[in-house]
């Protein structure tokens, strides 16, 4: 059950050092048939006009307003599964750490795998495993929150359920999304899956130490890009050799909210 | 299949609903959802069906009202209905509409006794 509105969701686990909310039984859904006989001008038509993502949305502004509380700069990776994002984060962290605090949570349908590879870097991390669910939300960001020591003045990454359309949808309370391309997945993603490139405010086009061994055409991916976003702001790297890497952190400086 | 998420809070917004404006059954519910919008309407439709069993509105008919998309030329001005949110301008060709509807995600209303 949550704090904002008193919401709960039945099959998400979020796993600090030690698994710590054991996952609830699955809802049964009860049939029970309301048999009211109900005279005909008792019928009405009610005026919502509410959002679904309403509560999503309650829950990212929490979010949002403890990120900004402690000065810290969240950031929403998103991509398909394998562009590379975990290995791009490890070696984020390794170039970050000891000149920010930082925070990592790791989200993945199962597996605690992501988390302890940073971990391993030294970092915090939590992993939240969505079970059947396709992307994280802002309540699961929240709840993980809560597990995770804040990164005061620092910088928390969160890695979004590899998938390149629903997370489009759901605002965590970032700062900004970060959307990862491969250059093995092919030139035309950003066309095909045009709301996750709409909703990024940075492309970061991973794998480019592959470059010589395909026939990926880099132009081409970041004018579709550009296409779908024209204030989309592209840097090519690799996550393996490191190419590209400076722009990243120079960028990811860049971000900070000022120091409080 | 983020729409089972979707439809689960489309359930508590109508339960939500029924507690504050006192109703025990929905007949009829109006949700739109933009052209634009990242709902695919079949799945919305099976999905709908499967969480509003247990709730006030379990066998409610779901009607759909689909929003074409509109997109706002930020060079011209113009604007247009759009098929694709990546669709250049019909009058001046640019590319990068403003996106001005069509990617809403709602629940309307409801006919309820
Ligand atoms: N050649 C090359 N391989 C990479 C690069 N970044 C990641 N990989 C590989 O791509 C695979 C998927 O990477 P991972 O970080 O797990 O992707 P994720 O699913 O987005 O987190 C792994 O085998 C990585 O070693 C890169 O820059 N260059
Ligand atoms: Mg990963
Ligand atoms: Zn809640
Ligand atoms: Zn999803
Ligand atoms: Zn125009």
């Amino acid at each position: 059950m949550c704090l904002t509105c008193g919401c709960g969701s039945d099959e998400v686990l979020i796993r600090g050092r030690k698994p710590l909310n054991k996952p609830k039984a699955p809802v049964s859904f009860k049939l029970h048939r309301v048999e009211a006989k109900v005279a005909e001008d008792s019928q009405r038509i009610v005026k919502l006009e509410q959002d679904i993502l309403h509560k999503n949305d309650q829950h990212a502004q929490a979010n949002r307003d403890y990120f900004a509380r402690h000065g810290v700069l969240a950031l929403n990776l998103v991509s398909s599964p394998g562009s590379g994002k975990t290995t791009l984060l490890v070696r984020t962290l390794q170039t970050l750490t000891g000149r920010y605090p930082l925070a990592v949570i790791e989200g993945d349908q199962q597996t605690e795998q992501d988390a302890d590879r940073i971990r391993a870097t030294g970092v915090s991390a939590v992993q939240i495993n969505t079970g059947k669910g396709c992307h994280l939300d802002a309540q699961m960001v929240e709840r993980a929150l809560a597990e995770l020591p804040c990164p005061d003045g620092g910088m928390l990454f969160i890695e979004n359920v590899g998938n390149l359309v629903c997370p489009a949808g759901f605002d965590l309370g970032e700062f900004a999304k970060v959307v990862v391309l491969s250059v093995t997945e092919g030139e035309d993603k950003p066309l095909k899956y045009p709301d996750m490139f709409r909703a990024a405010e940075l492309m970061l086009l991973n794998k480019c130490d592959l470059l010589p061994y395909l026939s990926f055409d880099v132009e081409q991916a970041e004018a579709y890009a550009r296409r779908v976003n024209p204030d989309i702001r592209i840097i090519r790297l690799s996550a393996v050799s490191g190419e590209g890497m400076d722009e990243w952190t120079s960028w990811l400086e860049a971000q900070r909210p000022q120091a409080s | 299949m983020h729409e089972m998420s979707l439809a689960q809070s489309v359930r508590e917004i109508i339960e939500q609903a029924a507690l504050e404006q006192g109703f025990s059954r929905v007949k009829t519910v109006w949700l739109e959802i933009g052209r634009l919008s990242c709902v695919e309407q079949e799945a919305m439709r099976f999905c709908f069906t499967a969480a509003m069993q247990g709730s006030v509105a379990e066998a409610a008919r779901l009607e759909i009202i689909d929003t074409p998309g509109r997109g706002l030329c930020r060079k011209c001005g113009h604007e247009a209905e759009i098929e694709n949110v990546y669709d250049a301008c019909p009058r001046c060709g640019n590319y990068g509409l403003q996106l001005v509807a069509g990617d809403a995600m709602r629940v309307k209303e409801l006919e309820v006794a």
